[in-house]
């Protein structure tokens, strides 16, 4: 089944003080170039600012890059206040420098979906893409 | 007989041709566009006998956790035979906050090493004899605080400030277009990065101010022409900008350094430190006519591609780093970091640091390619190479001109933009398969099998939250706001901060303290998103 009309808004951004943001520009450029609506945050957004976004935007999905290392401590914060403030399914997902051993816990957590480094661009858009039928 | 491919490029896309020979060198002349070693315009190096007189230093970018830490992490390194040390600070220290501020929670010692007082300075160098190694310290936008923590740490010890040698990045520009790590505006920030120009020419002469840095700008997906150009033109703008406060340019230009990328392409990498060389030495002599030839030299830093390791098959990092490695030898870098294989997995581990350093070892020991300067000089196709980056340099420089410098470019988004669009056209050539990685686009393995990783716990931030609650209740409040004031009142009036931000820090006032003071004088700063 095609449920190809539904609209797709998905917040992409970066969370905590990391700057680096080659990967997650490409990721948005990818998913826009998809045809997918993307909201794209800026640098140095706080867990708070990021939910307060995704939820003002009505996103179906935040899609964040961490390369600093922090993805244990920023990832279960926002999947916390996202709960807190009704906005549950709203959907998680991440890429960036995440050693394979964390990923486990944090998809126990919540977290849809990590993207290693290297993951071809196509996997991404086919990923967000299916969060359409999901819903 | 037919080729692989109908087109060969280098990694950043010029075209490349079956063989080189005379005719690409038209109008090349030996005298005027190579010279010899150590003189004008410096294509073959900045020393005549360059590593037959002194091998490059090699440092090793180091930091993790808390200042005991990365203390330990620093003397292993110089028992294992490096010569000079590389400081990497934290994000928080790097954004300028304490490591018990909001933002910080969860990134404290996780990037590098968490300093936010002269007392973590202090345990940072402990034991380690500041006069007789250099020290490097990766810090911009609150640069000149972690610079006048360092000169406290000097003079408690009673070395004065004229045998101190080193680095501070302290390079703002390259943080707006590609680090992205900034405090104020860019105005201020360029008036404090003049103050430490302007503070090491009168006090600290071994130091280097600044370390012009192309390494970012490589990170973040320029080709090999766009880092050279924006590089090169950030240290045109800082010249400019000290000049334009009154500073004689012999009386500081000698102390400039530089730091480039060293990526895959081996040739072009090596073509691009050669043409570095003479760009910056040409530019500097059109423009300011210095009469000390060490205002014409580019010294520079070399460190390896982050960009270029692959978290699969991670061992192959140790390769990919040794030919990086080979090309800043054969480039004529000044010193050289070596990436180690688990990087793109976390911090390095002490056994795969050790590793990365005695790849260098080797280089310098056992290749000998380090006995004849220049020894790719004169080779038609480097030659020809060093020739069309210094081209594509200079025409990026026009375009900078036109839209009214630096500064107004980044306002503007220009060289982002320009990066951003390089950056996914390597990733498009990835996915096409025009480009191969080992182990990613070809020769892949489905077992992967992991390597240890350097881990850093809770406790060194609820330590470090710890140990900043008791300084704070251990100074004098009112001595410690009275010197925020006079640093204050001095930004204010344009003087000059290193002399109130060391007496800050003596009185116990916290980066995060120092920084927020600054804001309120110079304000903030909002990026234009690229997008």
């Amino acid at each position: 089944m095609t449920v190809a009309a539904t609209p797709l808004r998905i917040l992409i951004g970066k969370v905590g003080l990391d700057g680096h943001d080659r990967g997650v520009k490409l990721v948005a450029r990818a998913l826009r170039d998809a045809g997918i609506e993307i909201i794209y945050t800026g640098l140095h957004q706080s867990p708070e600012q990021i939910v307060t976004t995704a939820i003002q935007e009505d996103v179906q999905a935040i899609g964040l890059s961490i390369h600093s290392g922090a993805h244990n401590s920023l990832f279960p914060r926002i999947l916390g206040l996202l709960r807190e403030q009704g906005a549950g399914d709203i959907v998680l997902f991440g890429g960036g420098i995440i050693p394979d051993e964390d990923v486990p816990r944090l998809k126990a957590a919540g977290v849809q979906m990590l993207f290693r480094p290297a993951t071809p661009m196509h996997d991404i858009v086919e990923f967000v893409n299916g969060l359409r039928t999901e819903r | 007989m037919s080729e692989r491919k109908s087109r060969f490029t280098s990694l950043s896309g010029l075209d490349i041709e079956r063989c080189y020979g005379p005719d690409h060198l038209k109008g090349w002349s030996a005298e005027q566009d190579l010279g010899q070693p150590g003189a004008f315009p410096y294509t073959r190096g900045c020393y005549p006998s360059m590593y037959r007189s002194r091998l490059w230093t090699m440092r090793q970018f180091a930091g993790f956790g808390s200042a005991d830490d990365t203390n330990t992490r620093f003397k292993y390194l110089l028992d294992h035979g490096q010569t000079g040390l590389s400081v990497a600070f934290d994000l928080p220290t790097l954004m300028g906050l304490d490591s018990d501020d909001a933002l910080a929670r969860g990134e404290v010692g996780y990037c590098g090493v968490a300093v936010s007082s002269l007392a973590d300075m202090e345990r940072l160098f402990d034991g380690i004899p500041l006069d007789q190694v250099t020290t490097s310290m990766t810090i911009n936008g609150p640069a000149a605080v972690l610079f006048a923590m360092y000169l406290a740490v000097a003079e408690k010890r009673g070395i004065p400030f004229d045998r101190l040698g080193g680095t501070i990045q302290n390079d703002i520009l390259k943080e707006y277009i590609a680090q992205k790590e900034w405090l104020f505006p860019p105005e201020p920030h360029l008036a404090l990065i003049v103050d430490s120009i302007a503070y090491c020419a009168a006090h600290v002469p071994k130091w280097h101010p600044i370390s012009i840095s192309g390494y970012h700008i490589r990170e973040a997906g320029s080709t090999a022409i766009q880092e050279l150009a924006f590089t090169l033109y950030n240290g045109l703008t800082y010249v400019e900008a000290a000049v334009k406060a009154g500073l004689e340019v012999d009386a500081f230009a000698p102390q400039l350094s530089f730091f480039f990328n060293v990526h895959n392409d081996f040739f072009e990498e090596i073509a691009k430190f050669r043409a570095a060389r003479r760009l910056w030495a040409r530019e500097m002599e059109r423009r300011y006519h210095p009469r000390n030839p060490r205002s014409l030299q580019l010294r520079c830093h070399a460190q390896t591609a982050g960009c270029a390791l692959t978290a699969q098959q991670p061992m192959n990092n140790v390769v990919r780093t040794t030919l990086q490695a080979l090309a800043a030898v054969l480039g004529g870098t000044q010193s050289l970091h070596t990436n180690s294989m688990d990087e793109t997995l976390a911090l390095p581990t002490e056994e795969a640091v050790k590793l990365a350093l005695r790849t260098q070892q080797i280089i310098a020991a056992e290749s000998e390619t380090v006995n004849s300067v220049d020894p790719l000089g004169g080779s038609y196709f480097v030659e020809s190479l060093t020739n069309r980056l210094e081209e594509g340099a200079l025409e990026l420089f026009r375009k900078l001109d036109g839209l009214g410098g630096m500064v107004s470019a980044i306002e503007r988004g220009f060289p982002q933009r320009e990066i951003l669009d390089a950056s996914q056209r390597y990733q498009r050539e990835i996915e096409r398969q025009e480009r191969s990685i080992v182990g990613v686009t070809e020769h892949r393995e489905e077992d992967v099998r992991s390597i240890p990783i350097l881990k850093i716990g809770p406790e060194v931030e609820q330590e470090q939250v710890a140990r900043l609650s008791d300084l704070r209740k251990s100074r004098d409040p009112f001595k410690m706001a009275g010197s925020l004031e006079e640093l204050q009142e001095m930004a204010a009036c344009h003087q000059n901060l290193i002399p109130p931000l060391i007496e800050a820090v003596k009185a116990k006032a916290t980066l995060g303290e120092i920084c927020a003071a600054l804001k309120e004088v110079y304000g903030t700063y909002r990026e234009p998103v690229v997008l």
